[in-house]
């Protein structure tokens, strides 16, 4: 009879529960995009998860591995939720399907299943829909709460989800993306006239903009990473160095040429900079396991997300940076290590006080 | 046209010619590598690995006609320095065999001292027609004296598992509990 | 994180890393300690210590007294074992251990004649006046082990602080572990023991004027502090401090640097830095053993789990088996596991005959319940581990490391500076057991030590039986040339003649 080990009892924590409150707090944002967005919003959300669990299910048994309990921790619906807050909300069923099939069978499951995944499955996913399909990934919508007077109704939801109505009138560039645009074209109004004119800081805030579901309120998404802050279910390293970094290289280069950069608060409540820095650079999987490790992880993203929004191709750059220093991840792990108890940050014992005996 | 091509070819070479000099001055010589493997090897000839003698069998794997795993007494520590020695990544998983010590069966044991006498390490005490003993400390397994024992009463055991020597075993993934 | 003022939580928040805060289960705390009786037979092994096996002083079928010494301590380091009661030696036998492995060791069993018989012991009467090798000598003499846990002959480590010249001395009453409540009920009840024992312990360390003495206890037991409050008021150089409750608060390296900001270098002792730390638990054994002249027989026992019927705290022999224990205080079911220590870092016990020695702090007999023993999940890299190491390692990193086998490379991050609190298993969402694989890898590095060691002593053998035959050869070979000298010359003489 093999000899049981120490500790004779157990945390409380399961894989399931930390799942759970990720999406807890996921919920009232999420919530608020589909009540902004409609029907549509709804099809394509429920329709990105239930294919990531069917993708779930066969990669499991492909794999040899026991369906039942992988299935049940939650993981797989996490990355699709995450997915489908990053995607246009009235996109057709097939960026939903296909995206979840690629983030899970092979965002995840190629690279070894849960825990062994390099890369984050949804951005991956994310990224790899933007540039097969850049027309569809880019078609954003001016908010259609639901019930309101042109928003579309239960069956037209399913007519614009399935790919047989067009609704021209209601397309809208997110802010980002206009700004970009707008700077692109010449003789253009300088840039603080444009960002005046469409910038609301607090509709922002409160998610009335464009965009996908993940990039409407900056509040809610701010409330539920602090509720996993307070929780210990994510710590705080990576969200604060990944909004300081952009706030600050956006507030300093404001200050140095107002015409070219737009101001911090444009920068901080704009795009899925809140989502990306509390819930999607946060994945444990892909980030470093250290603090000092996640400070340099989040001011990575932080400067990648400045770069490619200011000089970038792509108005929005939370995906790629993301991606970028998950690829860093390794090297970050194995160069920045706590200081061990007893020893010097170089791993030497530390020198003994001079007590010296009789 | 034909600039760029005599500039590339007389590029190509200057690098050459480079690159043959250094390889001639810049020459690594090679090590006396079958005296260090020769050397890791417990030097027993017990000859388990087939090769008659630890010599041999080091000239086999400095050439790498042999695997690194061939020596059983030797164990997961000698494994482990020939793999270092000769550069390559020693094989995962290995489950280190107890060690195996050499055991003899008063019962059967007629004192003829042929086990003694081949015993490379003196690890077998007794006189003749007294019943032989194996001093536990000094046998590493190598079979030698199993060989010549003339009533079979000599057998390899597994070394005894006491609170000294116990340790904790690999932890092994049980499935669902 | 009841009590704590601001500054006490900035010097935590400074002071310590890492740490757990599991249910702390010390309804036992408020049960006063019961005696068990000594049982009809008492089984003590010769090695209840760090160190060398005691040497037994006796033979089968003598007729002991209580407290009389019967096996000696061997070397340096080392400890006497003492009668628990009067009776006569039954045998000296090999009996499965206190052990996860259960393996068997040297063991001697008394039969006990019931009669508590004891001979007169020699008592100090004013101890603190005594010197400190005095001292010393009569702890040893007593059998004195660290009672915390770690049963490190208690004189050897005061010679040591001694010879180093230590200039604080901590009496450790924190008890971090869950369900363990025993020194906590001992500083309530024998209070004044313990203060007593602790100035012995410091006037056993006087060299330049007595060292400062801090008794350490965690915020969650008020009532114990102000017993060693009230035992060691207008005391000077001794100072009651409550320290925060979380696990591994009792673990000596980060109680000291709690305590005095010192942090003990890598490979150090504690007694490098200039301290002392024992337990309250061998403060008061110290106390007994100068006052009444009694050794080390018997300890405070936690009893306690899901399938105990009657939990406390119980005054238990040593050698008393941990089933007649169990027996004594009933169980209601049949106990998923029988734990001997806490839940963090005690063993299982391999078998349930095995007996209390000195280091038992606790017998818990858990249920299924407590246990939570689940199946182990992938790995999500969450770093709760991380979060939890009081020490600064990564155990996420190692763990990967010795599943893969790179024993080295999980030595170059730490690997032999892990305590093994455990405290990074508990925390870990996906129940990878994290200690194991620790216990594994460093148990793998003595392995490998031991089997080099082997090696060279195998070449080194090798090569003397190679030296050994040669010279064989050579005398035949010169004996056969000695013959045929003599051959010859006969041969000439015989020609000759």
């Amino acid at each position: 009879m093999p000899a049981t080990t120490a500790p004779h009892t157990s945390g409380p924590r399961s894989v399931g529960f930390i799942m759970a409150m990720v999406m807890l707090a996921l919920v009232p944002g999420t919530l608020l995009g589909i009540a902004q967005f409609g029907w549509p919003a709804l099809n394509l959300f429920v329709l990105t998860i239930a294919t990531a669990l069917a993708a779930e299910a066969a990669s499991l048994i492909v794999a040899g591995k026991p369906v039942r309990v992988a299935l049940m921790d939650g993981s797989a619906v996490l990355t699709a939720w995450l997915l489908a807050l990053s995607l246009p909300p009235w996109a057709p069923w097939w960026i939903g399907v296909v995206g979840a099939m690629f983030a899970i069978a092979i965002g995840k499951h190629l690279f070894g299943g849960l825990g062994q995944n390099v890369f984050n499955p949804a951005m991956l996913a994310r990224t790899v829909l933007l540039i097969s399909f850049p027309v569809e990934m880019t078609a954003w919508i001016a908010p259609q709460p639901m019930f309101s007077a042109h928003a579309p109704g239960f069956s037209e939801g399913l007519a614009i989800t399935f790919g047989q109505l067009h609704l021209d009138a209601v397309s809208s560039a997110s802010l980002l993306g206009h700004v970009k645009t707008t700077l692109g074209i010449d003789g253009h109004a300088p840039l603080p006239a444009i960002i005046a004119g469409s910038f609301h800081p607090l509709a922002s805030f409160m998610g009335t903009t464009a965009g996908s579901l993940g990039e409407t309120s900056a509040l809610l998404f701010i409330a539920g990473g602090l509720f996993l802050i307070y929780l210990r279910i994510i710590s705080w390293h990576i969200p604060a160095a990944m909004l300081a970094t952009v706030g600050l290289l956006a507030w300093a280069t404001h200050l140095a040429n107002p015409l070219h950069f737009s101001p911090p608060l444009f920068h901080l409540l704009n795009g899925g900079l809140m989502l990306g820095a509390f819930f999607i650079a946060t994945d444990p999987v892909t980030s470093p396991v250290s603090n000092n490790g996640k400070l340099v992880f989040g001011a990575g993203c932080g400067v990648l997300v400045f770069i490619i929004r200011q000089w970038g191709g792509y108005p929005e750059g939370v995906a790629f940076a993301v991606l970028l220093m998950n690829a860093a991840t390794p090297l970050i792990d194995h160069y920045i290590r706590p200081r061990i108890f007893g020893r010097t940050l170089g791993g030497e014992p530390l020198p003994v006080a001079g007590k010296e005996g009789p | 046209m034909i600039a760029t091509i005599l500039t590339m070819a007389a590029m190509g070479l200057i690098l050459g010619l480079f690159l043959g000099v250094s390889a001639y001055y810049l020459k690594v010589e090679a090590e006396p590598i079958v005296e260090e493997l020769t050397e890791m090897l417990p030097g027993s000839n017990c000859g388990q690995c087939g090769f008659p003698g630890c010599a041999q069998a080091a000239a086999a794997l400095a050439s790498h006609e042999a695997p690194v795993t061939l020596c059983p007494p030797g164990g997961k520590g000698v494994v482990e320095s020939l793999s270092a020695r000769l550069g390559i990544d020693p094989p995962t998983g290995m489950v280190d065999v107890v060690p195996m010590l050499a055991f003899v069966n008063e019962a059967t044991c007629i004192g003829c001292t042929r086990c003694a006498k081949v015993c490379p390490t003196d690890a077998i005490v007794g006189a003749p027609k007294q019943i032989h003993a194996v001093i536990n400390r000094a046998c590493n397994g190598c079979r030698l004296c199993v060989d010549v024992c003339p009533t079979e009463c000599l057998q390899l055991v597994p070394e005894a598992v006491t609170l000294e020597n116990w340790r904790w075993q690999r932890p092994v993934l049980a499935s669902a509990a | 994180m009841s009590g704590l003022s601001l500054k006490l939580a900035v010097q935590t928040w400074l002071r310590t890393r890492g740490g757990v805060h599991p249910p702390e289960c010390k309804d036992t705390a408020a049960m006063p300690i019961r005696t068990i009786p000594a049982p009809a037979r008492l089984y003590l092994p010769l090695k209840q210590h760090i160190g060398a096996e005691a040497k037994p002083d006796v033979v089968p079928l003598q007729l002991v007294k209580k407290g009389q010494v019967l096996a000696r301590g061997q070397g340096s380091v080392s400890a006497h074992v003492h009668a628990p009661c009067s009776g006569h030696i039954a045998d000296i036998v090999e009996y499965p251990a206190p052990h996860p492995s259960g393996l068997p060791m040297p063991v001697l069993v008394i039969e006990n004649d019931g009669r508590d018989d004891a001979d007169e012991m020699p008592v100090a009467k004013h101890p603190h006046l005594l010197a400190p090798e005095d001292i010393a000598a009569r702890v040893q003499a007593a059998g004195i082990v660290g009672l915390g846990g770690a049963t490190f002959p208690a004189a050897v480590k005061m010679n040591l602080g001694q010879a180093k010249a230590v200039d604080m001395l901590i009496i450790n009453g924190c008890e971090c572990e869950p369900y363990l409540t025993c020194d906590d009920r001992l500083m309530q009840e024998r209070a004044a023991g313990i203060a007593d024992g602790a100035r012995i312990m410091a006037q056993a360390l006087n060299i330049v004027g007595a060292p400062d003495v801090i008794i350490a206890i965690e915020n969650n037991k008020p009532e114990a502090i102000a017993a060693m409050r009230e035992a060691t008021a207008g005391w000077r150089h001794v100072d009651v401090v409550p320290v925060p409750t979380q696990y591994p608060m009792g673990a000596e390296k980060q109680l000291v640097r709690y305590l005095t900001g010192r942090e003990v270098p890598a490979g150090k002792l504690l007694a490098d830095v200039g301290v002392l730390v024992q337990n309250v638990g061998t403060a008061y054994a110290v106390q007994q053993a100068l006052r009444t002249g009694m050794p080390l027989v018997s300890r405070i026992v936690t009893v306690a789990g899901g399938a105990v019927a009657r939990p406390g705290n119980y005054e238990v022999p040593i050698g008393m088996r941990v089933s007649d224990v169990l027996a004594h205080c009933g169980l209601v079911c049949e106990p998923a596991r029988v734990v001997m220590g806490g839940p963090m870092m005690g063993h299982a016990l391999g078998h349930p005959d095995a007996p209390v020695v000195k280091g038992t702090s606790g017998i818990l007999a858990l249920t299924a319940g407590e246990v939570r023993a689940e199946a182990e999940r992938p790995c999500i890299r969450c770093a709760a581990c991380v979060d939890a190491c009081p020490m600064g390692l990564l155990p996420v990193t190692m763990a990967s490391l010795l599943k893969s086998d790179k024993l080295d490379e999980a030595l170059g991050i730490g690997l032999s500076d892990c305590i093994s609190c455990a405290a990074c298993s508990y925390a870990c969402p996906s129940n990878i057991p994290l200690v194991h694989y620790f216990n594994y890898g460093k148990g793998e590095v003595v392995a490998k030590r031991e089997a080099k060691r082997k090696d060279e002593e195998i070449k080194r053998l090798i090569e003397e039986h190679r030296v050994r035959m040669a010279a064989i050869e050579r005398e035949k070979a010169e004996a056969a040339a000695k013959r045929q000298a003599a051959m010859e010359k006969q041969k000439a003489e015989k020609a000759a003649a």
